[in-house]
């Protein structure tokens, strides 16, 4: 494979880089030096006679260095749907778009609520060498809703956190003895927000425009009826709960106030809801048929203005890849969900170019901010820190096409926007799995 | 009426042990319950000798009314009053011909009628015994209500862990496992904590009741932290005919983070021993080898105590009756409060 490119030396320094890197809060002209898999130093002073007489030397030209992105919200494909995307598929789009570190989500047939699935999506991503992923458990067995999954055990065996996924998880007491249960041995619950019997049948956002297409409609109530009942619960059972995926002002406001009540609560959200609002369907374009689904431009801005604020704890791709077959179909029966991997970092830097937020804010939703809610060792430029890193140009601009992706789908909700920001290289464990100028597309 | 320990029974027995009902340990005086234990220490002798009969409870009725299987309780309750030279009456309602609190009224006003002196009552529902024993005008003890209490047990534990230790102050005590629908669990903390044990659960969170901890006891969410400087553990069983899959996923899962194995033993202190209740799960709670294990395990000893214990309760009960109640129940007599 060209991508992979076994580094001669073991050890490299990465000189004349713009420094990112929110954990620190770092943000400066400077260089890192690579030991094998580990960051040996980094900083301003790695320049010119600093640097090791021994030690391999790229010259970054002055593009920004940061963390390699860590993307805690992607649906991979494998096992069970082969079809739409692969483990290799995946990283190769993960590692295009400068994400390093993946959370996978357990929707997989099997479901990812055994052991040896968890071990068999580790070992497989681990022989691809490319971005590391980490699988989420299944909060229920099976995905039912019914019965916890072996959450101790899945943890043990790898499993980074807890989800159902795609579903949501309705039952109440359920879901209660699933917060306990997993508070038992401080693990993470993350909830995808949508109260089924709401969006049962439902195709769109409800709306104006769901009344013109003569499409039915999913109300926004759907979602933060769960989040505010999956907070009350969590009052009574303690322990951390993630939400997934917000796209609606009210449950952006009920995420605020929960933080300020002092609970542990975190959230994310995906591009499409803060870059698209449901006009993005026009003409019964299924590739703009997500879950959540897009709502107004309103909720558009309440979630960026919860990203400025704080109280939405960072940005995952919600990467979701489904085949033609499923998406050019009638909108009501076309599959749900767009790919991500590739666009994320130019989406979330739009965030950065109409002056909403710092670059290295913008940087920090990516990298830092998802790693801790994971717990995941990546995110951070530091000393004994995994190389995980991406050579970026925030600034280069670029015409996403949904037939240059990587990723084995090709549904991206943002197809021929105009977009910035181009990863010029992508490094795992000190090796460059993506370079701009040997990729073919 | 002199006891083999030569003391004098009535009266001494009514100043250290003077209730009607034994229905569960909550409120019970530190003297209440080491005059039952020092009562049931004399019957262990006498259990072991080829004549085991005694003429206390002669011309006494007990029923030992079950609306819930047993084997052991029953069993051990029925030794005791035969024992005790009694007669004891057997009668198994299952939960089906009981279902509303009406029922179980009428069923306790139906057995009043028939004089009985003392009955031992399990029954599913939490409060279901004190329900009845505000029905009849006989002794009743509580042989486990519902998630509620099962004093007898927790008396019987505690005899044995005095036996074992000598004393029951001081000592660390964890109790392990599905402490939420355990009425074990709930008399053990009312009794050992009142005898001076510090004592610590150890459960999942969806096994503990809430705020458990206003019970005067701390809990722990793993074995690690929860057995180390334990001079006891008792665990429990599994009671999975109480529960629906969402209080935990699996028993191996269970055994691999709950489950008493000789690895986890080490956590304890040296000289820790185990108690189980019983009937054992092997291998969900506890490993076969560790139950089996005589220099560690208590648990057959807990057994014996259980008769030594039902004893001692019957007879105290019994003595009580002669003073505090009329000879004669008039049904038509009507009682307080209704």
């Amino acid at each position: 494979m060209k991508k992979h490119q076994n580094q001669i030396n073991d050890l490299v320094a990465y000189k004349n880089a713009l420094l990112i890197d929110p954990a620190t809060k770092l943000n400066i002209a400077g260089g890192i030096l690579v030991e094998n898999t580990k960051i040996v130093d980094v900083g301003s002073h790695l320049s010119g006679t600093n640097i090791p007489s021994h030690a391999d030397i790229v010259d970054c030209f002055g593009a920004y260095l940061a963390p390699g992105l860590v993307d805690i919200r992607a649906h991979l494909g494998e096992p069970g749907e082969e079809h739409k995307e692969t483990l290799d598929s995946a990283s190769q789009a993960a590692v295009a778009g400068g994400i390093t570190s993946l959370v996978c989500l357990p929707n997989t047939n099997p479901v990812i609520d055994d052991m040896s699935v968890v071990d068999f999506v580790a070992r497989r991503a681990r022989k691809l060498g490319l971005a590391k992923v980490y699988p989420y458990g299944a909060v229920t067995k099976s995905l039912s809703g019914k019965e916890i999954a072996e959450l101790g055990l899945l943890a043990k065996a790898g499993a980074v956190a807890f989800t159902d996924g795609f579903e949501s998880i309705s039952n109440a007491h359920l879901m209660m003895q699933a917060l306990l249960y997993a508070d038992t041995f401080d693990l993470l619950i993350c909830q995808h927000p949508q109260e089924p019997a709401l969006v049962s049948g439902g195709d769109m956002n409800a709306g104006d425009t769901a009344s013109r297409l003569g499409l039915a409609g999913i109300p926004k109530q759907a979602e933060v009826i769960i989040v505010e009942r999956d907070i009350r619960l969590l009052e009574s059972t303690g322990g951390r709960i993630h939400f997934s995926n917000l796209s609606t002002l009210e449950s952006v406001d009920a995420v605020r106030q929960a933080k300020n009540r002092g609970l542990q609560v975190t959230c994310d959200t995906a591009p499409p809801y803060f870059a698209l609002n449901q006009l993005a369907i026009g003409d019964y374009r299924t590739y703009a048929k997500l879950s959540p689904p897009l709502r107004d431009e309103t909720d558009r801005q309440a979630i960026v203005e919860g990203l400025i604020d704080g109280t939405i704890d960072c940005i995952a791709s919600d990467h979701r890849p489904q085949d033609e077959e499923s998406k050019r179909l009638p909108f009501s029966q076309a599959a749900v969900g767009g790919v991500g991997l590739e666009t994320l970092l130019p989406i979330s830097l739009e965030l950065f170019h109409n002056a909403h937020l710092e670059l290295i804010d913008v940087i920090n939703l990516l990298t830092y901010s998802p790693a801790s809610i994971m717990n995941l060792p990546a995110g951070r430029l530091e000393k004994g820190m995994p190389a995980d890193f991406v050579l970026f140009d925030p600034l280069q601009g670029w015409k996403i096409n949904d037939q240059n992706l990587c990723s084995k789908s090709k549904n991206t909700p943002f197809d021929g926007r105009p977009v910035q920001g181009v990863v010029l290289r992508t490094v795992v464990d000190g090796r460059a799995v993506f370079n701009i100028e040997t990729n073919n597309n | 009426m002199k006891n083999p320990a030569g003391i004098n029974t009535r009266s001494d027995m009514l100043t250290s042990f003077s209730r009607q009902h034994l229905l569960g340990i909550e409120g019970l005086s530190p003297n209440e319950i080491a005059f039952l234990l020092n009562r049931a220490e004399t019957y262990i002798n006498q259990n072991r000798q080829i004549n085991k009969k005694k003429s206390t409870l002669r011309g006494r009725t007990i029923f030992n009314l079950f609306f819930e299987n047993s084997t052991r309780t029953r069993t051990s309750f029925e030794l005791a009053g035969k024992r005790l030279g009694g007669d004891v009456i057997n009668m198994s309602l299952l939960q089906s011909s009981i279902k509303k609190g009406e029922t179980l009224i009428d069923t306790a006003m139906t057995l009043n009628a028939m004089h009985p002196d003392i009955l031992i009552v399990r029954h599913p529902a939490s409060g279901g015994v004190k329900l009845l024993s505000e029905k009849v005008n006989c002794a009743v003890i509580n042989a486990g209500d519902g998630s509620h209490e099962h004093p007898t047990q927790a008396l019987l534990d505690a005899l044995t862990i005095r036996r074992r230790v000598g004393h029951i102050m001081g000592l660390n005590i964890a109790i392990c496992g599905d402490i939420l629908h355990s009425r074990v669990a709930r008399s053990n903390i009312y009794l050992l904590s009142t005898m001076g044990a510090r004592i610590r659960l150890i459960a999942p969170k969806t096994l503990l009741p809430t705020n458990v901890e206003t019970l005067g006891v701390e809990s722990f969410n793993n074995m690690k932290s929860g057995l180390k400087d334990c001079d006891v553990i008792m665990m429990l069983r599994l009671q999975r005919e109480r529960m629906h899959a969402s209080y935990f996923p699996s028993s191996r899962e269970y055994f691999h983070f709950f489950g008493l194995n000789y690895k986890k033993l080490e956590l304890a202190k040296k000289n820790a021993f185990i108690m189980h209740p019983g009937p054992m799960n092997r291998g969900v709670e506890i490993a076969p080898e560790v139950a089996d294990d005589v220099s560690r395990s208590v648990i057959r000893e807990q057994v014996e105590m259980g008769v030594a214990v039902r004893m001692a309760v019957l007879e105290t009960l019994a003595i009580n009756l002669d003073t505090s109640q009329p000879e004669f129940f008039d049904e038509k007599t009507p009682k307080p409060n209704q």
